[in-house]
């Protein structure tokens, strides 16, 4: 086409007698939040630790509820007991059964769990896991030998236990297994006719001099119940064995009391209206784990907090005042917050638990130790965006206009640094976390009186067990892992959002 | 250069003796452990205190403290876990056991974090890069009593290849204390890995990005030429002064990892001395961290100086 040649006629106005005006911006206008939202939000590892996070800080703080045990109830029994469920533990699925594994367990202790089970109608055993041959050499000649590694159900492993109760208890848990039909006392069986075995109450069959049972000749269990009336207790009303012939007796007097052999498991459901159930099994405390997790983390997270609040304003006014007023203020400051910094933090907590811990309480003074020191890298930010931005035109104009020094430093300067202030809290929880936990498991501070128990009380139990209960370090373990990673990935991505220019410096 | 140098040693020599003063005082400000009645001990304990001056000043018995220890190294004697012993010969006990784990560690731990930050660098946003990013994350965030509960569980209960505390005695290169150093030995090493991994990552990646990297590859050189000779060398810059920081906290050791597998160890003995009201010891462990901790911080920043000359302070301060 030819555009030197156009005619006049095919030019138009594209308006001639309107006003030209700006058209009005169309776009939503987006706030520096709501961009780092987004930026946020784009980030995917971070939104699903987000999430993660959030359900385990909800596990925090309704576990405890949730659980229908309190961290100040401790089983004197049932210790670093296996998960167990009743429920689940009926259907065999495998999980939640309480199961521990025994391992070597020849014939006679064969017979014995099957005692338990014949007894109290709760077989403890799960499964045969292993079977091993040995050969030995009996009199000259080769006898083959099993022995068994078994998964048992340690709740009714247990089975029966003496238990010495007034009798005002016996006549009420009689009532109660009329009432009820579960059976908690069990036919007495005295020592001499189990060879004088008197601290294992579970054998109620005839033994030999080892404690094996000694079975007739189709391979049953021989009772032993006693039927001496001479040593009973107060009259048994209650439910008996279905083997009684009604002469059994079920009590042995002793002065004031008698002393009954109790089915532990039906006991625990007198005294405490339900049947034993944890979730993640029981500590050295006879704690249940999932409330004590709870519990743990439930103080860790609000400490955390609390600490992270008072060493961002220390940090902040600190660092404020370092950065803004430069020269020998800083260096003065600066100096002090070295020598603060040099102090191992080991060594800031025990001085503050043995000089403070009478005084005000062990948490006051734990929370002390880490202000101490926690407030530095805080206030080396600080200090950081107050350089950043003291130079700046802007506040030059606001020193111009008369604005006073206070103002300046919180008015004009820190709110523009205080998103990598803020994110850096962030990352500071976590770190507090740890610390805590750390000196929690160390035993350089004991928080169980307050908080009931810690995440580092909790590991720190589960360590001394780790072969025979490994739950009870798992589940704690696996909590505190998600939760640092879980805060870690939140912060960094909390990081980047806010401060998209150094994104992956260190992720 | 080494005018600054100077300068930052004065100025942690002031630092530690600040940081010693503090605890000092602290120290002898709590109640005094009794001393056993009957003990034979008991009277030369007393005596002990009454030459060290607890009865004077704090600044007096400060002054007595530094004065022992700098004409006779006399760092006093331990009251209450090891009777009448003195405290320094104890220490001197412990701490091979405590540099031996440590050493192990980082021997292999550095070469290996470092290999995969460069593996993850070179081969930045591929799957190799995200997994051993994503590994990098988990394992600096989870603590280390986490994974010697997994070691200790796994290779020392269930695969039985180890024992499960440190063996005794004081046959450190002997085969049987390799193996039981191993378990502590890896729980330890997982957090270092990742630390220099994240590292040395992070750097690498920053400098293959950096002009003068195009201009290498623009004036000829292959791409691992360039890479070995520029990218690495200035990502060193900063890894290397992590090295040096790593070395000197060998000593300095781990607390939880010494009380799980029971290594009888400087932090075993700083956690008995807390526990026991050991009062000398502790001011032994004290000053002994304190130390380690700016000797360390001192190494990096002055060999910052001595590895790139662009970072070098000595004329300008």
């Amino acid at each position: 086409m030819d555009y030197e040649h156009i005619p006049a006629e095919q030019f138009r106005f594209v308006q001639e007698n309107e006003l030209l005006r700006d058209r009005e911006l169309q776009t939503k206008s987006r706030s520096f939040f709501a961009d780092a939202m987004i930026r946020f939000r784009k980030n995917k590892s971070s939104v699903i630790a987000t999430w993660i996070l959030l359900f385990l800080l909800l596990y925090a703080f309704i576990a405890p509820v949730l659980s229908p045990y309190s961290i100040w109830e401790q089983d004197k029994i049932f210790v670093n007991y296996a998960p167990y469920v009743p429920e689940i533990a009926k259907k065999g699925w495998g999980i939640l059964d309480g199961a521990s594994v025994y391992t070597s367990q020849n014939d006679a202790s064969m017979n014995y769990w099957k005692g338990i089970a014949q007894e109290t109608g709760m077989d403890p055993v799960i499964g045969v896991v292993g079977t091993h041959e040995t050969t030995v050499k009996v009199r000259g000649k080769d006898v083959v030998r099993y022995t068994y590694d078994l998964e048992v159900n340690s709740y009714n492993a247990l089975g029966i236990l003496y238990r010495t109760l007034s009798y005002a208890e016996y006549e009420a848990i009689q009532n109660w297994q009329n009432e009820t039909g579960i059976q908690v006392i069990y036919p007495y069986v005295e020592q001499k006719d189990i060879q004088g075995i008197s601290d294992r109450p579970n054998i109620w069959y005839q033994v030999d001099g080892k404690g094996n049972a000694v079975t007739d000749a189709d391979g049953n269990l021989i009772p032993m119940y006693s039927s001496n009336t001479e040593i009973a207790g107060p009259e048994y009303h209650s439910i008996r064995i279905p083997s009684d012939p009604g002469t059994y007796i079920y009590a042995y007097s002793k002065s004031g009391a008698v002393q009954c052999r109790v089915l532990y498991y039906n006991y625990y459901i007198y005294l405490n209206g339900h049947e034993p159930s944890f979730v993640m099994g029981t500590n050295a405390m006879g704690q249940d784990i999932f409330c004590g997790i709870g519990v743990g983390a439930r103080f860790s997270l609000l400490f955390a907090l609390l600490v992270s609040a008072i060493n961002l304003t220390i940090g902040a006014f600190y660092g404020a005042a370092q950065g803004y007023y430069g020269g020998w203020v800083d260096m003065l400051l600066d100096r002090i917050a070295d020598v603060l910094s040099g102090v191992p933090f080991v060594v800031v907590t025990t001085l503050f638990q043995l000089h403070l811990a009478k005084k005000v309480g062990v948490v006051p003074s734990f929370l002390f130790a880490f202000v101490l020191t926690g407030w530095i890298g805080m206030a080396a930010l600080t200090r950081r965006q107050f350089y950043r931005f003291k130079g700046q035109e802007f506040i030059l104009a606001a020193r111009t206009l008369g604005a006073s020094d206070g103002r300046l430093m919180f008015k004009h300067i820190f709110p523009n640094g205080i998103g990598s202030i803020i994110t850096s809290c962030a990352l500071v929880i976590p770190g507090v976390i740890g610390s805590e936990t750390s000196m929690t498991y160390l035993g350089i501070v004991d928080l169980s009186s307050f908080a009931g128990t810690t995440i580092g009380t909790l590991l720190s139990q589960g360590n001394a067990v780790v072969t025979t209960s490994p739950h009870a370090i798992l589940y704690p373990s696996i909590f505190l892992g998600l939760l640092m990673i879980c805060f870690n990935l939140f912060g960094n991505g909390l990081r980047d959002a806010f401060n998209p220019t150094t994104r992956g410096v260190d992720d | 250069m080494v005018k600054y140098t100077i300068q930052r040693i004065i100025y942690m020599f002031f630092v530690f003796m600040t940081i010693t003063l503090m605890c000092f005082v602290l120290i002898r400000m709590l109640p005094l452990p009794a001393l056993a009645p009957n003990d034979p001990h008991t009277a030369i304990l007393e005596l002990r205190r009454e030459a060290l001056g607890y009865n004077k000043p704090y600044l007096v018995q400060f002054w007595i403290f530094i004065k022992n220890i700098v004409t006779k190294w006399d760092w006093g004697v331990s009251e209450k876990l090891y009777i009448g012993r003195d405290v320094w010969q104890v220490f001197l006990e412990k701490l091979p056991a405590t540099m031996i784990v440590n050493l192990y560690s980082i021997i292999w731990t550095i070469p290996v974090g470092i290999a995969l930050g460069i593996l993850a660098a070179l081969k930045k946003n591929t799957w190799v890069d995200y997994t051993i990013s994503t590994l990098t994350m988990v394992v600096i965030s989870v603590p280390s009593f986490v994974y010697a509960f997994l070691v200790q569980y796994i290779f020392c209960f269930k695969l039985r290849w180890f024992p499960f505390l440190m063996k005794g005695g004081t046959d450190y290169f002997s085969l049987e204390m390799f193996r039981s150093i191993v378990p502590p030995v890896l729980s330890l090493s997982f957090g270092v890995i990742a630390g220099f991994c994240r590292t040395t990552r992070a750097e690498l990646t920053e400098v293959l990005t950096s002009e003068f990297m195009l201009l290498a590859r623009t004036k000829g050189l292959t791409k691992a030429q360039a890479t070995v000779r520029h990218a690495l060398r200035n990502c060193f810059v900063v890894v290397v002064p992590g090295i040096f920081g790593e070395f000197i906290g060998i000593i300095g050791g781990s607390l939880i990892i010494e009380r799980i597998f029971s290594i009888p160890g400087v932090g075993g003995l700083t956690l008995n001395a807390i526990n026991g009201l050991d009062y000398n010891v502790f001011m032994l462990s004290t000053c002994f961290y304190t130390a380690i901790g700016l000797v360390a911080s001192l190494v990096v920043d002055i060999s910052y100086g001595f590895i790139d000359p662009r970072i070098r302070m000595g004329s300008k301060k």
